[in-house]
């Protein structure tokens, strides 16, 4: 069905992922300022980039699975929130290893990191009410409509969140500066977070193969494919 | 359909009245859990000033999840809820009229208690009006978000902490510019930015909200 | 450079190391969790192929 693909995926994200690590931890130069430390960056800030990534994407192919209805649809946004809360994990925690020898504690409540951590949440809201429902076609529409109000609310939290921040942390040197970073660096980062993509894309291909196959477990065409294995 | 607004909203008002001691149940765990903290800390004025802003919103947040459930539960328990699925009248209007309701049940007896508690938590002057000004914008988009995530549990049995923790997430935003206003007033500075903040979800939540909550119904009855 | 002062990372080894392995533990479990699942799933339809066999005959 989709083996190729999975495949394709699989090996691209794998040579893309290496080839990056490689530029990352041995090519990029030193940082002037964070020292080493901030090769953590080529997987936390990738990781971040991802974790709303599959919101979005869980959220629109909800919508595109109540508006038409269309099975697949929902099947994704299904097996995607795994997969995104899983990265949204990796962000915090590598965001918190980066954040002892920057800000000397593990947890400062600074605003990306917060808005990592109600992301979070609302990953697990999603997962909570999909698996709370009975019924498959309507804990999809459920959870569906779950992720489209939580990507309403996301810009109004995030905007919150950093208005928050600003207020209480004002003096806080920005850490995360970005627009006078290195090219050496640069082009790491965003290997990885091409090989982040391919991953997800593999492993949601999976996921949603797996779906497919229970939910039309007792369809002929699952049988027959069953009975070949 | 202003007319079914009117009579559904008298409906629910009359159903709550009847039973008046459950209508005071959010009232009274509002108060209690901000009694709590003042026992559970040194109760000097300046330290209970610095944490009521917070104490206070955050309980209030608490004291309208909880109350959530009578939103939509006892409509679905005895069918008349599809009744009014059914109805000709807009089910987004429907919506709005049992928000109102529910508002007006539990918000707006919040708002009014409030300044009990500014009193409790030695706020000055000042911070209790901003405090009722903040509750008066936020309760009713508390009320408005809940309604979608009520819609969205009413079915599943036990499905109180759920509904806590697909909502509270999505209660941030009013939680942090609410607090942030009666904080800021208690200093003696201007709030209105925080006000319109609080003013411009309670808009958008008035305009988006009740059709996401119909979209939620036609879900859960479409079981 | 040497590899002593590669994995060193310049004194921020503990932080650099720990994000990369925990990376890697997130990785390789979102790998092997879909391929269990699958047999699960695989399994699971054969027994009741099999139920169905012995009862509907």
């Amino acid at each position: 069905m989709s083996a190729p693909l999975i495949k394709w995926f699989t090996v691209s994200a794998l040579l893309i992922g290496l080839y990056g690590l490689y530029l990352g931890l041995f090519v990029a130069p030193t940082d002037y300022q964070q020292g080493e430390s901030y090769r953590i960056i080529f997987i936390h800030v990738p990781a971040a980039w991802m974790s709303l990534f599959i919101y979005m994407v869980m959220a629109i192919s909800s919508g595109i699975g109540i508006i038409w209805q269309i099975r697949l649809a929902d099947m994704v946004a299904a097996a995607s929130a795994p997969i995104g809360a899983s990265f949204t994990f990796i962000a915090l925690v590598t965001g918190a290893l980066w954040g002892k020898p920057m800000w000397g504690a593990y947890w400062v409540w600074d605003a990306r990191l917060t808005s990592e951590l109600i992301l979070l949440f609302l990953y697990f809201g999603y997962m909570a009410l999909q698996s709370a429902i009975e019924d498959q076609r309507s804990a999809d529409k459920a959870s569906g409509l779950l992720a489209i109000v939580g990507v309403v609310n996301i810009p109004i939290i995030h905007y919150s969140v950093e208005w928050w921040n600003t207020l209480h942390q004002g003096a806080t040197v920005a850490k995360f500066d970005k627009p006078s970073m290195h090219i050496d660096m640069l082009i790491p980062l965003l290997l990885m977070a091409v090989a982040f993509k391919l991953f997800y894309a593999a492993v949601v291909l999976v996921r949603t193969r797996n779906e497919a196959l229970y939910r039309d477990r007792n369809r002929r065409w699952v049988r027959e494919l069953i009975e070949k294995l | 359909m202003l007319k079914a607004y009117y009579h559904l909203l008298i409906r629910d008002l009359r159903l709550a009245l009847r039973n008046r001691h459950e209508l005071a149940n959010p009232l009274i765990f509002f108060v209690l859990v901000v009694t709590l903290f003042p026992l559970a800390v040194t109760p000097t004025p300046d330290a209970l000033e610095a944490m009521a802003p917070g104490v206070i919103w955050v309980s209030a947040l608490l004291a309208v999840l909880l109350s959530l459930d009578r939103l939509f539960k006892q409509d679905y328990d005895d069918g008349s809820l599809d009744q009014l699925m059914l109805s000709p009248n807009p089910l987004m209007i429907l919506v709005l009229s049992k928000v109102t309701a529910h508002w007006l049940l539990t918000g707006l007896p919040l708002v009014i208690i409030a300044p009990l508690l500014g009193l409790f938590m030695s706020l000055p002057m000042e911070a209790v009006s901003v405090l009722i000004y903040s509750l008066l914008l936020g309760t009713p988009v508390l009320s408005l978000v809940g309604a979608i995530g009520v819609s969205l549990t009413v079915a599943v049995n036990r499905g109180g902490v759920l509904l806590s923790l697909i909502i509270l997430p999505l209660y941030i935003p009013i939680l942090i510019f609410g607090a942030n206003a009666v904080d800021v007033a208690s200093d003696g500075l201007p709030v209105t930015g925080q006000l319109l903040f609080l003013g411009a979800v309670l808009a958008l939540a008035v305009s988006l909200a009740p059709l996401a909550t119909s979209v939620a119904l036609r879900i859960t009855a479409s079981r | 450079m040497n590899w002593s002062e590669f994995f060193n990372m310049g004194g921020y080894a503990f932080f650099v190391w720990t994000s990369y392995g925990l990376t890697l533990i997130v990785i390789v479990a979102n790998i092997i969790s879909p391929i269990l699942q699958r047999k699960k799933v695989i399994a699971r339809i054969k027994r009741a192929i099999k139920r169905e066999q012995l009862t509907g005959g």
